[in-house]
């Protein structure tokens, strides 16, 4: 038999519907790859085998009976912020040590009422606070991805650092993500993936690890286009238990997948060529064009003229929203108690002791911006500023533009301990934050290698939920770019 | 925020004496008042009070990880509803924010409540003293909010335990202007909100159970003078406390003054066993709550033609019913006051008063029957009489059948035995007669055993009322007085 886990979704649905084989073995296959390959990336945190083979017995039953669902037999990787019942949701922080929900996410029970298997928790940066992986209180994640003739490793970004390794290496089918500033596209970019960050309100929060609320999506990464058109059509829906969640219809996003986008304007914000980013990734961005433009897109170049302020606006929003959202995690309920002789003393303990520095650093600056004599100069003026990057990203829309097309990151993929500087960590996520901070929806697509051999990714960003053009345009990347899969299987056993 | 401006003038008679002269008081009030519904603010939990500790939490009230709130719109409408009572300004768009601290009974770290942008704006309350002086209290504003969970600590002997029923449980907060300048007042302005929440039906004004409960700003100065620091004395839990807690603190911020001391604004408690306030923490150890937007809330928004809709579905309340009583029914302002004080009070004295002398109907309600009540330490709804059996009394009153004494023995039958008054009358004999013939053979009796006194009566006709006193005697007050006394009249002479 072929090997199970190098079939995209779309590929494994048809066979599976065509009784090529079945669930079980499609599941079988990546629990051994799991088996075999989780030790080297540190992809997985918690293998859920059980559940899997469970759910895969459940769905080799519905496809004998005929009552295949549209994700039937799929076996996913789930980001650790999601809540799984009875299963480790921890965000990757010692704070929420041994905690095991009694409830579902929104999110990943829409998977599983579409016949999804689970495999197992990925590895996160902490509270999904960092752009390598490097702050999950489970250790780093490595990307399946090498520079040419090295053995170094490399971050896979994150912080769907374990997301993104995961697809990458064949670990799962695709993985549910979550994006607060680029938190689903930098690691498909910077692992070969593809990644969609939705629009605000299209996926349900409930039951999501809070990040900041304003900015937190979930959203798929996967090995295509047309996977992350499938696996999104099931992840969102309007919620009742998140009002914030939108009740517009969800098209079938698979039905965008190889329409023309002849006549379609794209815009190329002039703001985006920053200076101080690597010439390969300028190049790739022009490739890009030239590639839209050949299958007759229009390019016109735009202005977002705020884009420079998105950034550090960013840092002031969602820190603020993080400082609050976090104050939950105070040993009194649930997770890690350290205890001490008066309560104040355990909070201090049980927080030093249970948060990271990147979540102790975000939270102070939260607390300190949301201070009194503090809140108008910083949280209120970024509140600003974000009305203003929204306006930006309307009047494109309203010129006519379809969709923008960016680079996803600054550069590729690095090492772990490369990047100490916070700040410049945190210009990973320069291109992405933009989307967040207005709302709309934004993927990334593989498009190509930097010198060193390792995959450099193209955005799009779309009109609010129109998430439909960005797969069709997403789509004419692909073909035209390729697929990229790291050169040799270094990670297996 | 609006300006601090002064809508009274200064009034002698509240002033108090100090040592350099007089002061004056200046209150303002915070009331939190809990909603009546029967899901929190934000979950679907049960508000039931009573119940086991920790039975009432959802996985919302708890703060799990990734839990959202969804606000529950029947709270929406108590306030909007409460809002228009108050005849304030309601916003068609306000504002959840996040009031962030730590405490062990604060499960989220933050309390969602409203602060900028609340979700009614200014109203007013009017108070009717008993001098007869009238007074308006502002409202600042009415902004919904979540209360906190109880914290036990008298249940182990080194961990504190908490109970999060209440945690969730949907408040609101009433601020009134500084507008209240004695105890006095403080208290019947209380009153006068809780008589308002309860014809709502929006708060069950229960202080025993911690549904209503304030938050006490007190000053002084000199009369008419600039506004002095205050000290905010917190979750006052009964209208007596409130009054014995400002006269109080005023006592000991005059002490202070008088002394050349400065007050420190601060958060005070009350000590109901001592009588006294006493320190919680100093300005400088308030939290700094860094309130901002809740992002999991959308801004609340509703339609004015909700709030219409809603207006016009509003009971009749206190302040137009008293005038109504007074309009219509010739009452005096006092018993009307009595009367509207309840919702459950004057609910009865319409059921008596229904198709009947008003008049009468509220001196027999309100003397009789509230008198007894208020003797026997029972309330409206537990009175041993209904509003029915009165209505009947009330009757037979006015038709003549008995007579004003005789109702007053039928009342305490009913009251004792109960039963249809009418029966009882017939059953037990106690008719009026009216029949000319029967009452006229007593009259004669008299006249004759009374001669000399009938003779001097022609002189002073206010003998009179002896000739009448000692026939109804005789009939055992079953002869009705009016004839009796026209007979009387007739018979020796007087017109």
């Amino acid at each position: 038999m072929t090997d199970l886990t190098k079939l995209t979704i779309a590929e494994a649905r048809d066979k599976l519907a065509a009784r090529d084989f079945t669930a079980t073995e499609l599941t079988e296959s990546y629990l051994g790859a799991i088996e075999s390959g989780n030790e080297a990336l540190n992809a997985y945190i918690a293998v859920t085998g059980d559940i899997a083979r469970e759910q895969a017995k459940a769905s080799d039953a519905k496809i004998a009976a005929g009552e295949a669902r549209p994700l039937e037999g799929i076996p996913l990787g789930i980001k650790d912020l999601y809540a799984t019942k009875g299963v480790h949701t921890q965000a990757c922080s010692h704070i929420l040590d041994g905690f095991k929900p009694e409830y579902e996410s929104t999110v990943t029970q829409n998977l599983f009422d579409d016949g999804a298997v689970m495999l197992g928790k990925l590895n996160m940066d902490e509270f999904a606070m960092g752009s390598s992986n490097e702050t999950s209180f489970y250790g780093d994640v490595v990307n399946p991805w090498r520079r040419n003739g090295t053995e170094t490793a490399l971050v896979p970004g994150g912080s769907s650092g374990g997301s993104a390794s995961a697809v990458a290496a064949h670990l799962c089918a695709a993985a549910t993500a979550s994006d607060t500033g680029g938190s689903i596209r930098q690691p498909a970019a910077l692992t070969g993936t593809v990644g969609i960050k939705p629009t605000y309100g299209r996926c349900s929060r409930w039951g999501m690890v809070a990040f900041a609320s304003s900015l937190d999506q979930a959203g798929p990464i996967g090995r295509t286009v047309r996977d992350n058109a499938i696996l999104l059509k099931s992840m969102a829906s309007v919620d009742a238990k998140d009002t914030t969640s939108v009740d517009a219809p969800v098209p079938n996003y698979e039905d965008f997948i190889g329409k023309s986008i002849k006549g379609m304007k794209i815009g190329i914000p002039k703001e985006y060529h920053m200076d101080g980013i690597p010439e390969e990734i300028e190049a790739l961005w022009q490739q890009g064009i030239a590639w839209l433009k050949e299958a007759g897109a229009e390019i016109v170049e735009i202005s977002l003229p705020h884009t420079k302020y998105a950034l550090p606006a960013y840092y002031i929003v969602a820190p603020a929203e993080a400082s609050s959202n976090l104050a939950r995690y105070d040993g009194v309920r649930y997770g890690l108690r350290v205890p001490g002789n008066d309560i104040v003393e355990m909070y201090e303990n049980t927080r030093a002791a249970g948060f990271g520095d990147e979540v102790k650093r975000r939270v102070m600056i939260g607390t300190y911006v949301l201070s009194a004599g503090y809140y108008d100069a910083y949280y209120l003026k970024a509140q600003k500023v974000r009305t203003l990057i929204k306006q930006d990203f309307d009047n494109a829309w309203a010129d006519g533009v379809d969709a923008i097309l960016t680079p996803t990151t600054p550069d590729a993929a690095f090492a772990p301990g490369e990047i100490t500087d916070p700040v410049t960590m945190y210009m990973n996520d320069v291109f992405t934050v933009t989307a967040n901070m207005a709302g709309v929806p934004g993927m990334s697509i593989p498009a190509g290698l930097n010198k060193d051999g390792l995959p450099l990714g193209l955005q799009l960003i779309g009109k609010p939920f129109d998430e439909g053009t960005l797969f069709q345009v997403g789509e004419v990347i692909e073909q035209a770019a390729g697929r990229f899969e790291p050169s040799a299987n270094w990670w297996s056993k | 925020m609006t300006l601090l401006v002064d809508t009274r003038t200064p009034d002698p008679k509240k002033f108090i004496k100090g040592a350099t002269g007089d002061w004056e008081i200046v209150i303002g009030m915070e009331v939190h008042a809990q909603v009546t519904s029967e899901a929190k603010l934000f979950s679907g939990a049960s508000t039931s009070f009573g119940s086991d500790p920790n039975n009432n939490v959802s996985l919302v009230d708890a703060a799990m990880p990734g839990m959202l709130p969804v606000i529950n719109e029947e709270c929406v409408r108590q306030a909007i509803k409460t809002g228009l009572g108050l005849k304030a300004e309601i916003n068609l768009k306000s504002v959840f924010d996040r009031k962030n601290y730590f405490y062990p009974d604060l499960p989220q770290g933050y309390q969602i409540s409203q602060f900028k942008q609340p979700i009614v704006g200014e109203g007013i309350i009017h108070l009717d003293m008993k001098s007869g002086e009238q007074v308006e209290v502002g409202v600042e504003r009415l902004h919904l909010e979540q209360d906190a969970g109880k914290s036990l600590h008298d249940q182990h002997p080194t961990m504190s335990f908490v109970d999060l029923n209440r945690s969730g449980v949907a408040l609101m907060e009433i601020v009134s202007k500084p507008d209240i300048r004695c105890a006095d007042e403080a208290k019947a302005y209380l009153t006068k909100l809780r008589t308002i929440l309860r014809y709502l039906g929006t708060c069950d004004g229960n202080m025993d159970q911690g549904s209503m409960r304030a938050d006490v700003n007190v000053s002084v100065r000199k009369p008419g003078g600039e506004f002095g620091t205050r000290c905010e004395i917190k979750n006052v839990n009964s209208i007596r406390f409130v009054g014995q807690a400002i006269e109080y603190e005023a006592r000991r911020q005059i002490g202070i003054l008088e002394d050349g001391g400065e007050i420190d604004q601060e958060t005070r408690l009350f000590d109901s066993v001592k009588g006294e306030t006493r320190s919680m923490r100093s300005k400088e150890e308030a939290h700094d709550y860094r309130y901002f937007p809740d992002p999991d809330l959308l801004p609340l928004e509703f339609t004015q033609a909700l709030v219409d809709e809603m207006a016009a579905d509003l009971p009749e309340l206190p302040d137009e019913k008293k005038a109504r009583y007074i309009k219509d029914f010739g009452l005096t302002p006092y018993d009307a006051d009595i009367l509207v004080a309840e919702r459950v009070s004057c609910d009865f004295f319409e059921e008596v008063a229904k198709g009947r002398d008003a008049k009468l109907a509220a001196n027999w309600v309100i003397n009789d029957t509230f008198g007894r009540l208020n003797k026997e330490g029972l309330d409206v709804t537990s009175s041993p009489i209904s509003s029915e059996q009165l209505g009947k009394i009330i009757d037979l009153i006015k038709a003549g059948t008995i007579s004003g004494k005789i109702a007053k023995d039928l009342f305490e039958i009913v009251w004792t035995e109960g039963g249809d008054p009418a029966q009882i009358v017939e059953d037990r004999g106690m008719k009026q007669v009216t029949d000319l013939g029967a009452i006229e053979g007593i009259v004669d009796e008299i006249l004759a055993n009374n001669t000399d006194k009938a003779e001097q009566a022609k002189e002073k006709p206010g003998m009179l009322g002896w000739f009448v006193g000692q026939v109804m005697k005789a009939s055992k007050g079953k002869a009705n007085p009016q004839a009796v006394s026209d007979m009387l009249k007739a018979k020796i002479g007087l017109e």
